[in-house]
C-alpha cells in the first residue's frame, strides 16, 4: 500500500491562554495511505485535535502550525495549511468528512434527516432535488436503514442513537469523500449497536477505496478494527504499530495502558496501575 | 495569623475554609480586573457610594434653603451646574440627591431579588401544581406594563418616596422569578442534586444551599443591569409628582421641574438628567462585567 | 423470615414512567459483603432499579429490603445510612460551588454525627486522598480525584452497601484500573458489599462475583461471573452481548441481527 493519501509533517497545536501557552498537539508526523488508520489515547492526549487540526477546525484561541498537511485526493494534490478559506470549505464534506461521537448536537434539529442529506449532496454536487433525493435514499440503504423512504421524513428527535449515527455517516459519506475522519464514532452507542456501525464503515471504506482515521480511547476496538495505530500521549506518537501487534506494543505507556484495561477473561483481582515517566513526554 | 498574601490566596492547597473562599474570591476579582468596561462601571458606583456618604461635607451650599435673589443662575464659578427656580444650588442638589438614588437601589433590590429567587427556586423546584399556580401569579403581575402598574400602586397609596420604591419592588420580582426557575429546572435534573437527595437531605436544605447559590450568579448580574431601569422608573414617578415630593433633592423631581425652564434655562434639567444617565449606565457596565466573571455559560 | 444474611432483597420490582414500562418484575438477592452486577444496554432499566434501591425513584411497586429493613417510598434516612450511591459523571456529581471540606461536613450535619474533622480526615485517607486535598473546589481536582471525593461522600455514613453507577464509564482507562481497585480495597476492608450497574463485562467480572443481564426491563439470566469469563452463559442476549463486547467481530454481526429481528 502507498502510504500518499494523506501526510502530516511537524504538526503542532497550540492554545494561547492567560496563564501561558499550552501545546496540545507536539510535532507530530505521520502518513497514510487508502486504509483504517486508529489513533488512540487517553483524554488529553491529543487525538481529537489531531483530527480537527488536519481540517483546520481549530478554534481560537488556538492555532495551528505545521511544516506540511498534503492531501492527495482524486482532485489532486493539496497543502492543507495554506488551502484558502473557501477551499477548505470545498474540501470539508466533499473530499474529507468528520463523524463526531454524539448524532444529537451534529443533526440539525428543525429539518428532517433526509433533507439533510439530500443538502450535504447538493452543496457539492450540482445536482437537482430528485436525483438528491434518490441519492439520499441510496446512502441511507447503503447504511443499512430497513426502511429509507420514512426514515427520510423524519426528525432527528425521532430517530435511535444508533440510527442517528447511522445518518450521520450516510451523510458524510453522499459526497463520496476520500478520507473519513470518525472521532469516538460509536462511544455512545450500545456494543451491539457499535459492531453494526463499525460493520457499515468497514464496508464503505472497502468498496469505495477510502481512507479512515478512527479516533477513539478503546484500544480492543482500534486493536480488532482497523489496519494500523498511532499510540498518542502527551500530544506526540509514543509508538506506531499495526493494529493486529497492538497486544504486543514495546512503548511501557501503551503497555501500561493494556494492563490497566480490565479484560472479560483474566480472573477477577487488582489492575496494573499504570506509573507516568516524565521522559514519556519527550519521547 | 497568617499575612494575606498573593501566593496565600492562590495556593493550589488552602489549609482551611477561610483560605479557600478568600482565594476564590480573588480570582474572580483577577478576572474582573481585566475587563476594563466592568472596572469604569465599578468606578462609577463606588464614586456613587462615596459621593452618598459624604454629601453632608461635599455640598458647597444648602439643598433646600431658598435663595430667591439668585434664581435661575447660568453655570458659574460660585455655582459650577447654576441655580433653580428657587435660587438653589444644582450641585449640591445633585449632591443631596446621590444617596436617595443609592437607597431607591438598595431597597429595591434587597425587596425584590430574594422575592423572586424564592418563587423560582420553589416552583422549578417542586414542579407540578406548584409551578403552576406560582408561575400563573407571575404573570398576572407580568401582564402589566411595569410603570402603568407602579403609577397605579402609588396613586392608591399616597405619592412619595416609599411608596414609589414599594411599588417598584411590586412590580419588579417577576422576572426573577422566571429567571430562578428557568435555572432551576436545569439545575434539580443534576446529579449532585440527586447525590443530596438520596442521602436524605431534606428539601429546604437543597433549595437553600445547593440550588440557590447555583441561581444566585445570574440573579446578581441581572440585578445589577436592571439598575439602571430602576433609577429611571424612580425618576419617572418622581418626574410625574408621584415619587419624591418637594423639597426632597430627587434627580427625576429635578428633571421635573426643570422642564419648564428647558428653552431658556437648560442647565436646571440637564445636570439631573446627566447624572441620572451617568449612573445608570455605571450599573450597567458593572453587570456586564460581573456578567463575565459570574456566569459560566458567557464564557 | 429474612435471612440476616442477605444485605439485599429485591422483589418483584416494578416501575412505569408514564407509558413506559421501565422495570418489569425484577427480583434479586444480594448476600452481605457479596460483589453484584446488573448488566445491560441503554434502556434496558438497569438504571432505575439502581435509582430506586437509592431513595431516587419513589413510584415503584414490590419490595425492597436493604440489610432485612424495607424500604419506604419517602425520604429514608436509615435506609441513606445503609446504601449510598456513586454517580457514573465526577464533573456533574459535585456540586461547583462547595469544597470538598463542605461536601462532606455537609452529610454529617444531615446525620447528625460527631466528630466531623476526624470523620472527614479518615475518610479521605480512605479513598487515598490526603488532607491537601480537604479545601479544594471540584474544579481544582481531576476527574479521578473527584470520584475519589464522591466516593469519600458515599463511605463518611458507613454504608453496608455501596450502589455503583456506571463509577468508571466516564474516567480514562488508567483512573479506572485505580478506581476499581479502590473498590476491592474498601470491600475487602470494611467487607462493603457492592452493587455496579454497567454496559462494560469486562468491568463486570473484574469486579463482580454474580451477576444479572438485563433487556427491556426484565431480567434475562443471573449467572455467575465465571460463567462469563468462560464464556458459556445460556441465553442468547447475553452470549451476544459478550461476543460483542470483545471488540470488533464481523462474524458476531449475522447473530446479531437475527436476535434482532426475533426479539
Amino acid at each position: 500500500m502507498s502510504f500518499d493519501l494523506l501526510s502530516v509533517e511537524n504538526l503542532r497545536v497550540r492554545f494561547h491562554l492567560d496563564k501561558g501557552t499550552v501545546e496540545a498537539v507536539r510535532g507530530i508526523s505521520f502518513r497514510m495511505g487508502r486504509e483504517k488508520l486508529g489513533i488512540v489515547g487517553e483524554s488529553g492526549s491529543g487525538k481529537s485535535m489531531t483530527g480537527r487540526a488536519i481540517l483546520r477546525l481549530v478554534q481560537k484561541p488556538g492555532s495551528v502550525t505545521a511544516d506540511a498537511i498534503r492531501f492527495n485526493g482524486r482532485s489532486g494534490s493539496r497543502d492543507l495549511l495554506t488551502a484558502s478559506p473557501a477551499e477548505m470549505q470545498a474540501i470539508r464534506g466533499g473530499q474529507i468528512s468528520m463523524v463526531m461521537q454524539d448524532p444529537k448536537f451534529s443533526l440539525n434539529p428543525v429539518m428532517t434527516v433526509g433533507k439533510q442529506i439530500a443538502e450535504a449532496y447538493r452543496i457539492h454536487r450540482k445536482v437537482g432535488r430528485t436525483e438528491a433525493r434518490e441519492r439520499a435514499i441510496a446512502m441511507l440503504k447503503a447504511v443499512r436503514i430497513r426502511d429509507p423512504e420514512a426514515v427520510f421524513n423524519r426528525y432527528p428527535h425521532e430517530v435511535s442513537g444508533g440510527m442517528g449515527q447511522r445518518i450521520m455517516i450516510a451523510m458524510m459519506l453522499i459526497p463520496d469523500p476520500d478520507l473519513l475522519i470518525a472521532d469516538e464514532p460509536t462511544s455512545a452507542l450500545d456494543v451491539t449497536v457499535q459492531t453494526q456501525v463499525l460493520a457499515i464503515i468497514d464496508d464503505l471504506v472497502t468498496e469505495r477505496g477510502m481512507g479512515l482515521i478512527l479516533i477513539s480511547h478503546d484500544l480492543n476496538l482500534v486493536a480488532s478494527f482497523c489496519d494500523r495505530v498511532l499510540v498518542m500521549y502527551g500530544g506526540r506518537i509514543v509508538e506506531e504499530c499495526r493494529a493486529k501487534d497492538l497486544h504486543a506494543a514495546t512503548h511501557p505507556y501503551t503497555r501500561g495502558l493494556l494492563a490497566a484495561l480490565p479484560t472479560i477473561d483474566a480472573p477477577p483481582g487488582d489492575l496494573q496501575v499504570l506509573t507516568r515517566d516524565p521522559a514519556w513526554m519527550h519521547a | 495569623m497568617t499575612l494575606i498574601s498573593r501566593a496565600w490566596l492562590l495556593a493550589e492547597t488552602p489549609q482551611s475554609r477561610r483560605q479557600a473562599a478568600l482565594g476564590q474570591a480573588y480570582l474572580g476579582w483577577l478576572a474582573f480586573q481585566r475587563n476594563p468596561i466592568g472596572m469604569a462601571g465599578l468606578a462609577i458606583i463606588l464614586a456613587l457610594i462615596v459621593v452618598s456618604a459624604l454629601s453632608p461635607i461635599l455640598m458647597p451650599f444648602d439643598p433646600i434653603a431658598a435663595d430667591t435673589a439668585n434664581r435661575l443662575r447660568p453655570p458659574s464659578g460660585t455655582h459650577w451646574f447654576g441655580t433653580d427656580e428657587l435660587g438653589r444650588d444644582i450641585l449640591s442638589r445633585l449632591i443631596a440627591g446621590a444617596p436617595i438614588t443609592l437607597m431607591i437601589v438598595v431597597l429595591v433590590a434587597v425587596l425584590v431579588a430574594p422575592v423572586g429567587l424564592a418563587i423560582g427556586c420553589i416552583a422549578g423546584y417542586y414542579g407540578g401544581w406548584i409551578d403552576r399556580v406560582l408561575m400563573r401569579i407571575t404573570d398576572v403581575f407580568m401582564a402589566f406594563p411595569r410603570l402603568i402598574l407602579a403609577l397605579a400602586l402609588v396613586a392608591v397609596l399616597k405619592p412619595g418616596l416609599e411608596n414609589a420604591i414599594l411599588a417598584i419592588a411590586v412590580t419588579g420580582w417577576p422576572p426573577y422569578a422566571r429567571m430562578a426557575r428557568a435555572e432551576t429546572l436545569t439545575i434539580r435534573q443534576s446529579d449532585y442534586i440527586a447525590a443530596m437527595r438520596q442521602l436524605g437531605a431534606s428539601d429546604a436544605r437543597i433549595i437553600l444551599f445547593h440550588v440557590v447559590p447555583m441561581c444566585l450568579s445570574s440573579l446578581i448580574v441581572r440585578v445589577t443591569l436592571d439598575m439602571a431601569g430602576v433609577i429611571l422608573t424612580a425618576a419617572g414617578l418622581g418626574f410625574l409628582g408621584l415619587g419624591a415630593q418637594p423639597p426632597l433633592p430627587e434627580w427625576g423631581a429635578m428633571i421635573s421641574t426643570g422642564r419648564r425652564f428647558l428653552l431658556d434655562q437648560w442647565w436646571v434639567g440637564t445636570f439631573p438628567g446627566l447624572a441620572i444617565c451617568i449612573v445608570s449606565l455605571g450599573f450597567n457596565l458593572l453587570g456586564d462585567g460581573l456578567r463575565e466573571v459570574l456566569d459560566p455559560k458567557q464564557r | 423470615m429474612t435471612q440476616p444474611s442477605l444485605a439485599l432483597e429485591v422483589q418483584d420490582l416494578d416501575v412505569r414512567f408514564g407509558s413506559t414500562h421501565a422495570v418489569r418484575g425484577v427480583s434479586f438477592t444480594v448476600s452481605d459483603g457479596e460483589s453484584f452486577g446488573i448488566v445491560g444496554e441503554s434502556g434496558c432499566g438497569k438504571t432505575t432499579v439502581l435509582r430506586c434501591l437509592a431513595g431516587l425513584n419513589t413510584k415503584w411497586s414490590g419490595t425492597i429490603r436493604l440489610a432485612g429493613q424495607v424500604r419506604s417510598h419517602h425520604r429514608d434516612l436509615a435506609a441513606a445510612r445503609l446504601a449510598q450511591m456513586v454517580f457514573q459523571d465526577p464533573y456533574g456529581s459535585l456540586h461547583p460551588r462547595h469544597t470538598v471540606d463542605r461536601v462532606l461536613a455537609e452529610v454529617c450535619q444531615i446525620h447528625g454525627l460527631d466528630d466531623v474533622e476526624g470523620r472527614i480526615d479518615r475518610v479521605l485517607r480512605q479513598v487515598g486522598l490526603g488532607p491537601s486535598f480537604r479545601f479544594r473546589y471540584p474544579h481544582q481536582l481531576s476527574g479521578g480525584q473527584r470520584q475519589r471525593v464522591a466516593i469519600a461522600r458515599a463511605l463518611i455514613l458507613q454504608p453496608r452497601i455501596l450502589l455503583l453507577d456506571e463509577p468508571t464509564s466516564a474516567l480514562d482507562v488508567s483512573v479506572q484500573a485505580e478506581i476499581l481497585n479502590l473498590f476491592r480495597r474498601l470491600r475487602r476492608e470494611f467487607g462493603l458489599t457492592l452493587v455496579l450497574v454497567t454496559h462494560n463485562l469486562a468491568v463486570v467480572t473484574n469486579l463482580c462475583d454474580r451477576l444479572v443481564v438485563m433487556h427491556t426491563g426484565r431480567v434475562v439470566e443471573a449467572l455467575d461471573a465465571e460463567v462469563l469469563r468462560t464464556g458459556t452463559p445460556q441465553e442468547a442476549y447475553t452470549r451476544q452481548l459478550l461476543a460483542a463486547s470483545r471488540g470488533y467481530d464481523r462474524s458476531t454481526l449475522a447473530a446479531a441481527e437475527a436476535l434482532e429481528m426475533g426479539l
